[in-house]
This record gives structure tokens, sequence and C-alpha cells, in this order.
């Protein structure tokens, strides 16, 4: 569990950074070569290689091996996990809350429990 | 990173700095809100999930106050979660401490502010800061006993793919 928490820390970590958030942005459009990815930015080679280093470490990203160019190539399943943990606690927030408004519709002296008209609420105002 | 997947509960975790923001309106009077936070009995009932009992130790929801409760499951004690309560403005604010005793370097600072809408709703803004950015993914992560666990087999699944690729 420690070690997952590590993976998880690491992605987290890997994406504090804007370049490297803007690095991915532009490798989500398609797979790009380390000179691709420096092209914009003031900076060498060497000080992408390194922010490359840190978002494959991160398992952000992946380098084919045998591939001349060795094009780096993101890895989208990664961010579908992390979308999903934080959808995971948004659910959590929100179950939490619609028990907060069944409280709040007692405390009024609604007494429905009426968890389907909070729903019709619910999918009334998003709409 | 934004999720606002279901209707209600916004959700953000801040790309720059390690908080994460709730946002989420009510269909009741702003003093109403705050006191189901404020009462202890009130509270009871919201809180924690339904698998979840919580036994209230101390619910003291004013400046310089504090909390401390008790998660059980079945009868058993399965966390104890306290807090030191900073400031409270009635019906308005408030500001406290949140941590856990199995987890005792783990502590977020979260501001809750109440706020009037017309027609006598309220929307509630939760923010959480922590320390940086490996305590906020260990924050996203705690306490989904299930979510958690398919969370990070899935993890498992990925980790292992890039693990073969690289051998």
């Amino acid at each position: 569990m420690v070690d997952n928490d590590d993976r998880l820390s690491r992605v987290f970590g890997a994406l504090a950074d804007p370049t490297r958030r803007d690095m991915v942005a532009r490798l989500a459009a398609g797979d790009a070569t380390v000179g691709e990815l420096a092209a914009p930015y003031d900076v060498s080679l060497q000080a992408v290689s390194k922010h490359l280093k840190v978002l494959e470490e991160a398992g952000l990203v992946r380098r084919s091996k045998d591939a001349q160019r060795r094009p780096v190539h993101l890895d989208a399943e990664v961010f579908d996990l992390m979308t999903k943990w934080i959808e995971k606690y948004q659910q959590r927030a929100e179950e939490r809350y619609r028990r907060l408004d069944q409280v709040l519709a007692r405390m009024q002296g609604q007494d429905s429990p009426a968890t389907d008209t909070q729903q019709q609420r619910a999918e009334g105002a998003a709409g | 990173m934004t999720t606002h997947t279901t209707p209600e509960t916004l959700i953000e975790a801040d790309p720059d700095v390690p908080t994460v923001r709730m946002v989420r309106e009510f269909d009741a009077p702003r003093e109403l809100v705050f006191r189901a936070h404020v009462e202890p009995d009130l509270v009871k009932q919201w809180m924690g999930p339904d698998s979840i009992g919580m036994d209230i130790d101390v619910w003291d929801i004013r400046t310089g106050g504090g909390y401390r409760y008790t998660a059980t499951r079945e009868g058993e004690a399965v966390a104890h979660f306290y807090g030191a309560v900073h400031r409270v403005d009635e019906n308005e604010k408030i500001v406290q401490t949140f941590g856990f005793e199995e987890m005792p370097d783990a502590v977020s600072l979260d501001t809750l502010v109440f706020v009037e809408l017309p027609g006598g709703r309220t929307r509630l803004e939760a923010l959480s800061v922590v320390y940086d950015f490996e305590s906020r993914a260990g924050m996203l992560a705690s306490g989904m006993e299930v979510g958690v666990n398919e969370g990070y087999a899935a993890l498992d699944r990925v980790l292992a793919g890039l693990a073969e690729e690289r051998a």
C-alpha cells in the first residue's frame, strides 16, 4: 500500500511542474522526439531529458526502445486512473452531502425521505 | 484537475498548490447548514458513511475549540479523527485542522465558508490545504476502502505493464 501511495505521489509530483504539464499536453496531441519537445522552450536538451525522466519514472510517458528517433509516448491510462481517484473522492463527498440534504430537509420540517425528488432537483440544476 | 461528473459536488485539485477545493449548494438557509456542522446530533446523521458509525467524544465548534471522534464499523473502532478549531464566525465560516491518529503526520487546514444564496439556498465552499503534493495524493486516496483497492489494483496493472515493456 505504501508503494502504491509512492507511485501515485510520483504522478502528482511529476505534474506539479508547469513545464512538465506543458510537455504532457503536447504529447497528448501525439508522440514527439526529445528535440521536438525541447523546441518551444528556452532550455537545453539535457533539461528536457531531465523532465522526461521524471515523467517516465512516474509512469506517465514511455520511450520506445528500438526506434532510432525514440519518440516519447504519453500513457493516457495513468491519466484515466488519476481522474478516477478524484471521481471517487468526489462521489464520497456527494454521498455525504446527499445525507446532509436529508438532514436539512428534516430540520425544515419536510419530512420526506425524498431521495427521488432530490435526484430530480439535482438533474434539473445540472441541466 | 477538475471533475464534475455527478450533478452536485464540485472538486478541484489545484495543479499548482497542494489543495483540494469542494463546492456544494444546499436547498436550505445558511443558518441551518451551519447548525448541521456544529451540533453533534446533526453531524452524526450525515458525516460518516452508512456502513460507518461515528462515536463523537468532543464536538466543540467555536474559536479555540476542537473535535474528536471515532469511526466504527460493526462496533469496532477503525480510525480516530481529531482537529483544533482555529476560528468560527457564526453562520459564515469555520477554520479548523483535520487529522487522524492512524497517520499523525498528515494534517490539513480546512476552511469552510457558508455563502447565502437567493431563495433561501446556501453554497458551501471548503478548501483543504495540505503540506505537499504527496500529502494531497494520500488525502485523495485515503478512506475509500473499496475505491482505493480498485484503484490500487488498476494502478498495479498499469505499472506491471510498464515494467514489462521496460524489461
